[in-house]
């Protein structure tokens, strides 16, 4: 992944806000990279904007050597359901669906067969230790068994890149311990792992930290 | 997980706020179809009573409507029994039989049917239907001769054999019952009946006939005149006349001969009828209008709201990898089942209202009538689809990052 002095602008109350400014950054595959900084210095629009998800004012990204946002808003769904995983603060599963059919939905958007999506959910809500919440909804789960789910849903399709946007942010320390290490493990399966954070612990458990300020990227 | 699966869980997650879409879908469905439904057999029920309609001219008081007198053969208003004898005793060419008839509301075991006072030989002389084979309907050919009673020329079939010994024989105590009145009281030729105090015993059950005449109890005009207290009174006097001579001025010659009245002939009921079917097309299609506007307008403004309430769900779909078609999609699939559950559910209430409701309003049987059900569909997929379209294309264009909280 490659940012070429990628910048964002937002409008808001008549007023420009610099989300991100000239900022360039190299992340190789494999890595495990942590962003932390103060709120609102533009950590949560770097990962959308790695992922596809907002496209930039200036620059250019590089995604597996694609400039990203030279492909059209469907061929960069395409580019997300097949090699990009986000893991939300907020976990963002579908309240209506099950534990087992969060999981399946990256996977009937991959155009697999139901019976093969449901064996594929089972193993990974098995593997993060929820094999006995398969068709539990998420009201009905505790809020570290949610994030779990969001992190069974983000392997579904096998994805080379994880983009986390503060994924111990709303748990306690423990379930947060917990989740990293899922993530690490994810990382040593060799995955690249970028990380939005807060919490010095969970940048430590990085291999590499991106400090933002103000729109720049300096390196730690 | 399908996308039917996902669209059909989000339904029942959120079903309080698609209740409402649902009910204004279902009830302008429902009666558009009830609507269609009774002006059919409405249409069928009156036609089946000018083919059974014998006489061609009618003679009512001057306030009677027609409505009042295909419904329910009954006026609050009469007018003399010495009528007849002016038609009788005119020179009028052309007046080939004249039946006069006087109606009663009579309640029978909470019921109220109808009892019609006939002076039997022309009553049965007009009425082509209750002739069986035919055999005292009006000659097509050589009009103005006087209708013959052909039966006795014929093998004696069991109706003709009934009607024939009334038509000679209906006495003041003697009533005839419509197959409707039979069935539900229970009738058999033979039994005794008390009508309005006086015991009457019923000569025959007469056949079916589709029209309201099955409604009737038929008994002999002065023996129901005796009953309603009023003298020598008629309702009605249904005349067959000459075609030529209906053509050459009959009408207004009656007229002329029975100021007090109001003639009118066939072609004026057929006018009327007319009229009224195209009354009750043109309200069916205000209705149609109604529910486009408010079910449309419903369903449109249940989908942009659900648009907006799932946008961080939308969100999370496009984060996972949905293209826009999918989006829209899930969309569109979910007013298809609403608008399919919204026309087969309206359908089922049109004709169950129809067909409650149309013998209280219109006096007349009614079925279902399957024909309706692809029209039903038809317009509320449409309707749904239609509506859903713009909220579903917004959905489908919806910036995946905006929709996500975090940013």
């Amino acid at each position: 992944m490659r940012l070429e002095s990628v910048s964002k602008t937002y409008r808001h109350n008549r007023r420009t806000v610099t989300a991100l400014d000239n900022a360039s950054v190299q992340i190789a595959a494999g890595e495990f990279v942590a962003v932390v900084g103060p709120s609102g210095s533009g950590k949560s629009t770097l990962l959308l904007v790695l992922g596809g998800m907002l496209s930039p004012t200036a620059g250019k990204v590089y995604l597996n050597g694609h400039a990203l946002y030279d492909l059209s808003p469907n061929q960069r769904a395409e580019l997300r359901r097949r090699q990009v995983g986000f893991v939300f603060q907020t976990f963002n599963l579908v309240p209506y669906l099950t534990a087992r059919e969060n999981v399946q939905v990256p996977l009937y958007l991959a155009d697999m067969k139901p019976a093969a999506q449901r064996e594929r959910a089972a193993a990974l809500l098995e593997r993060v230790g929820l094999g006995d919440r398969l068709d539990h909804k998420p009201s009905e789960l505790s809020i570290g068994q949610q994030q779990r789910v969001a992190l069974a849903r983000v392997l579904a399709n096998d994805p080379g890149i994880i983009l986390a946007d503060e994924p111990t942010g709303n748990l306690d320390p423990e379930t947060g311990q917990h989740i990293l290490d899922l993530l690490e493990d994810m990382n040593r399966e060799g995955r690249t792992i970028v990380m939005v954070t807060h919490d010095p612990r969970a940048a430590a458990r990085a291999k590499r930290t991106l400090r933002l300020q103000n729109g720049r990227i300096s390196q730690e | 997980m399908h996308l039917r699966k996902l669209v059909w869980r989000e339904m029942f997650e959120r079903k309080n706020q698609l209740a409402t879409s649902f009910l204004a879908i279902l009830l302008g469905i429902a009666v558009v179809v009830a609507i269609q439904n009774i002006s059919f057999y409405s249409e069928k029920a009156v036609a089946a009573q000018l083919d059974a309609l014998g006489a061609n001219i009618l003679v009512l008081p001057k306030s009677a409507s027609l409505q009042d007198y295909y419904s329910a053969d009954m006026q609050d208003e009469e007018f003399p029994e010495e009528y007849v004898q002016r038609l009788a005793l005119s020179d009028l060419q052309g007046l080939d039989n004249l039946s006069p008839k006087l109606s009663l509301p009579v309640k029978l075991r909470e019921r109220t049917f109808t009892l019609t006072g006939i002076l039997p030989k022309s009553e049965f002389q007009a009425k082509a239907m209750w002739s069986g084979a035919g055999i005292f309907s009006r000659p097509a050919e050589g009009c103005g001769a006087v209708a013959d009673v052909p039966g006795i020329f014929r093998p004696p079939a069991r109706e003709t054999l009934v009607r024939q010994r009334v038509i000679d024989d209906l006495s003041d105590t003697e009533v005839l019952t419509g197959a409707d009145v039979a069935a539900v009281l229970g009738l058999q030729p033979g039994d005794s009946l008390e009508l309005l105090g006086r015991r009457f015993t019923v000569t025959a059950v007469l056949p079916p006939t589709g029209t309201v005449d099955d409604a009737r109890l038929f008994a002999h005009l002065h023996a129901v005149q005796e009953l309603a207290g009023k003298g020598p009174v008629l309702n009605a006097i249904e005349i067959v006349g000459c075609c030529h001579e209906i053509s050459g001025g009959l009408v207004q010659k009656i007229n002329k001969l029975l100021p007090e009245a109001k003639v009118v002939t066939i072609a004026q009921v057929v006018d009327t009828q007319v009229r009224t079917n195209q009354m009750m097309a043109r309200l069916s299609l205000i209705f149609l209008a109604i529910i486009v506007l408010v079910g449309g307008a419903s369903i449109a403004n249940y989908m942009y709201a659900n648009v907006y309430e799932r946008r961080r769900e939308i969100g999370t779909f496009m984060a996972l990898g949905a293209s826009s078609a999918v989006i829209l999609k899930m969309f569109l699939l979910k007013a298809l089942l609403l608008g399919l559950a919204g026309g087969i559910c309206g359908y089922g209430l049109g004709t169950v209202l129809a067909v409650s409701l149309g013998p209280r309003v219109a006096g007349i049987p009614v079925l279902p009538m399957p024909v309706l059900v692809p029209w039903a569909i038809g317009i509320s997929v449409a309707l749904a689809l239609v509506a859903s379209y713009f909220p579903a294309r917004r959905a489908a264009r919806l910036d995946p990052c905006a929709t996500l909280q975090e940013v």
